[in-house]
C-alpha cells in the first residue's frame, strides 16, 4: 500500500508547505505590487508572473544550475553546512515556492486593490498603526483573495510535474510526488496503479475547486447582506 | 506662543495646486473653513491631521503635533499618534465589522486613563442605541453619519476635524443630523474645524470663519464680523447677508408673529411652530432682502423698517452692483442694492436712512 500512499503524503506535505511559505512571502510582495506607484513595479509585475508562461522545464533548468555546486546558492548553502538542495525535498519546496508564486501574488494583488484607500486614512485618524490597519483592516476585507490564493497555490503545487523532474528527481519518500509516480508507473506499464493515482487526482481537484467556489461565493454574499 | 489656541501654519503642493496658509485659530467652538470647491479646504484639513504631507506647523492648545523649521530638527507625528478625530465626507465605516464594532474600533485604541467620553454617552448623544448590531450597509447615509461621528468621539480627540460631513446627505439627512452638530458645537470642550462650502450650514453652526481662495486664506475672524463686511470675496453671491444673535421678547398671538429684539432694533418674525418666549436664535438676514428709503414709507407692505446710519458703500463691486454696509445701532447690516440706487438716492457714510427688512430667516 506504501506504494499508493507514499507519494500522496509526500505530495500533500510538499503542497501544504509551499502554500504557507507563500502566504508569508507573497502578502508583502502582492500588496507592494497593489499600493506602490513606483517605475519598477511592472517589471517586478512581469518577474512575479513569469512561471506562468515560462515551460516548467525551463525553470527547473536554471534552479538546478543556480542551486548546483557551480551555482551561487548551491555554493552558499554548502558554505552554511547545508548541503546541495537539488534532488532533496527542501530543494523542491523551493522550486515550488518560485514555481506557484504568481497563483498566489495575483489573487491577493487584486483583493488588495479593491481595498478603498480611505478606509485605511479612517483607521489611521482612530490610531491604528499601518501594522495594525493591515491586520484589522485589510487582512479580513481581503479574506476571499486570502482564500482564492491559498486553494489555487496548493492545487497547483499538487499537479506541477516538469519543475519536479528536473530540479527532484525521483527518490521514493523524497522527491517522488504525485505526478512523477504516475509517469513512472506508466512508463513502466502499470496502468492499473496509474489509474488509481490519477482517478484519485481528478476527484480531487474537482472537490477542491468546487469548495473553493461555493466559499468564496458565501464570502462575498456575507458581505452585501 | 499661545498656549491656547490652533496655530496652523501650512505649504503644502498638490499637483499644481498649492496651499500657503498661516493661521491662529480659537481653542474652543466651531471655526469653519469656507470656501468654492477646490479652494483647499480639505487639503488644508488633510495636512492638520497629517493625512497630507506638508511643510508646516501644528500647535493644537499648547501640545505640537508637527513643527518643521527648515534648520531645526524637523518633527512631524504621523497621523495615528496625533489625538485627533476626523469625520470624512463620504461613508467611512468599516464594512466587515458591526455599528458596535465601528464605534469600538478607536476606542478599545485609547488607553483607559485618556477615555473622556464613555462608550454609552457617545450611543446616547448619536441616538444609536437601537442599531448597535445591525452592519453599515444596512444603514441609512444620516444614521452612518451619526455612527461615523460617534466612532470619532469616542477616541476623545482634542480636536475635531469634520470635512463636509453633510454634504454627500439628501435634504431630510441633513436635517436629522443639525441638531447633532449644534449639540456636539455647545457640548464638547474641543475645538471643532468644520470643511463647507454652505453658507446655510456655516451660518447655523460656527463661531468663527476661515474664508479660502485658490489656497490663500482671504478672510478669518469671528463669524458675524466677517459676515458683515463689504469685501469679502462671497459679498456677490445670492446668499451672502448678515448673521446676528436675537432673543425672542413678546409673542403676538392674533397675527401669529414673534418679537426678535437685538443689540440695535427688533424684528417681527412668523411665529413657526418649535419657538417658545425667551428663546436665544440666530438669524440670518441676506443682503438682497434689504432695500433702503430715504425717509420712512408706511404705505407699503414690509413690516420690518428699521433706521439705521450709512457706515460704508462698496461701489461697482460687480457691473452695476453696490454694497452698502449699514449700522442699526451697533449691528452691522449688508445691502445690496443697483449702483444707479445708490447714486439716485445719494447714499453716502454718514447718512441716515431707512432699512427695509423684506425677510428674516431663523437659521438656529
Amino acid at each position: 500500500m506504501d506504494i499508493y500512499w507514499e507519494p500522496v503524503w509526500l505530495t500533500l506535505k510538499l503542497a501544504g508547505l509551499t502554500t504557507i511559505v507563500l502566504l508569508v512571502v507573497g502578502t508583502p510582495i502582492a500588496w507592494w505590487l497593489a499600493r506602490s506607484r513606483h517605475w519598477i513595479r511592472q517589471p517586478l509585475a512581469a518577474i512575479v508572473a513569469l512561471p506562468l508562461v515560462l515551460p516548467p522545464t525551463v525553470l527547473g533548468f536554471y534552479l538546478l544550475i543556480l542551486l548546483g555546486p557551480k551555482g551561487v546558492v548551491g555554493q552558499l548553502t554548502e558554505q552554511l553546512g547545508l548541503g546541495l538542495l537539488p534532488f532533496t525535498f527542501e530543494g523542491l519546496v523551493i522550486a515550488s515556492v518560485i514555481y506557484s508564486l504568481p497563483f498566489t501574488v495575483q489573487p491577493l494583488q487584486n483583493a488588495f486593490g479593491t481595498i478603498n484607500e480611505q478606509l485605511l486614512e479612517v483607521a489611521s485618524t482612530l490610531r491604528a498603526s499601518p501594522r495594525d490597519r493591515f491586520f484589522s483592516i485589510v487582512i479580513p476585507l481581503a479574506r476571499p483573495g486570502f482564500l482564492t490564493a491559498s486553494v489555487l497555490t496548493f492545487a497547483h503545487t499538487i499537479g506541477e510535474f516538469g519543475v519536479v523532474l528536473m530540479i527532484g528527481g525521483n527518490i521514493p519518500g523524497e522527491t517522488k510526488v504525485l505526478s512523477v509516480a504516475i509517469y513512472d508507473h506508466v512508463e513502466s506499464l502499470e496502468y492499473t496503479q496509474a489509474h488509481w493515482l490519477s482517478a484519485g487526482m481528478v476527484v480531487f481537484s474537482f472537490a477542491v475547486l468546487v469548495t473553493l467556489y461555493s466559499l468564496n461565493g458565501r464570502l462575498q454574499s456575507g458581505l452585501v447582506k | 506662543m499661545p498656549i491656547t489656541g490652533i496655530q496652523a501654519r501650512f505649504t503644502c503642493h498638490v499637483g499644481t495646486f498649492t496651499l500657503d496658509v498661516d493661521l491662529n485659530l480659537p481653542g474652543s467652538g466651531l471655526t469653519a473653513l469656507f470656501g468654492h470647491s477646490g479652494c483647499g479646504k480639505t487639503t488644508l484639513l488633510r495636512c492638520m491631521a497629517g493625512l497630507q504631507a506638508s511643510q508646516g506647523v501644528m500647535r493644537v492648545n499648547g501640545d505640537e503635533w508637527q513643527n518643521e523649521n527648515g534648520a531645526d530638527a524637523s518633527t512631524s507625528r504621523p497621523v495615528h499618534q496625533r489625538p485627533l478625530a476626523y469625520v470624512f465626507q463620504e461613508t467611512s465605516l468599516f464594512p466587515h465589522l458591526s455599528v458596535k464594532r465601528n464605534l469600538m474600533y478607536g476606542y478599545r485604541r485609547i488607553p483607559q486613563q485618556e477615555r473622556r467620553i464613555s462608550f454609552d454617552q457617545a450611543v446616547e448623544w448619536l441616538g444609536l442605541s437601537q442599531m448597535l448590531d445591525r452592519m453599515p450597509e444596512n444603514l441609512s447615509g444620516g444614521e452612518r453619519q451619526r455612527v461615523a461621528i460617534a466612532r470619532a468621539l469616542l477616541t476623545s480627540p482634542r480636536l475635531l476635524l469634520m470635512d463636509e460631513p453633510l454634504s454627500a446627505l439628501d435634504q431630510t439627512s441633513k436635517r436629522e443630523i443639525l441638531p447633532y452638530l449644534e449639540a456636539l458645537r455647545d457640548n464638547l470642550a474641543i475645538p471643532i474645524l468644520y470643511v463647507s462650502h454652505s453658507t446655510a450650514e456655516v451660518a447655523r453652526l460656527a463661531d468663527h470663519i476661515v474664508m479660502l481662495d485658490s489656497g490663500k486664506v482671504v478672510a478669518e475672524g469671528p463669524l458675524q464680523a466677517i459676515m458683515a463686511r463689504t469685501d469679502q470675496p462671497f459679498g456677490l453671491e445670492e446668499d451672502a447677508g448678515v448673521i446676528l444673535d436675537a432673543t425672542l421678547s413678546e409673542h403676538d398671538h392674533q397675527w401669529h408673529l414673534f418679537r426678535a429684539d437685538f443689540a440695535g432694533g427688533h424684528f417681527w418674525l412668523r411665529a413657526d411652530s418649535g419657538l417658545t418666549t425667551g428663546q436665544d436664535v440666530r438669524l440670518q438676514v441676506l443682503a438682497r432682502d434689504i432695500s433702503l428709503a430715504r425717509s420712512q414709507q408706511t404705505d407699503q407692505s414690509i413690516q420690518n423698517v428699521l433706521p439705521a446710519v450709512v457706515d460704508e458703500v462698496a461701489s461697482e463691486v460687480a457691473p452695476g452692483t453696490s454694497i452698502v454696509r449699514l449700522l442699526a445701532g451697533s449691528t452691522p447690516f449688508l445691502s445690496r442694492l443697483t449702483s444707479r440706487a445708490v447714486h439716485t438716492l445719494e447714499i453716502a457714510p454718514g447718512q441716515p436712512v431707512w432699512m427695509q427688512v423684506k425677510s428674516v430667516a431663523i437659521v438656529d
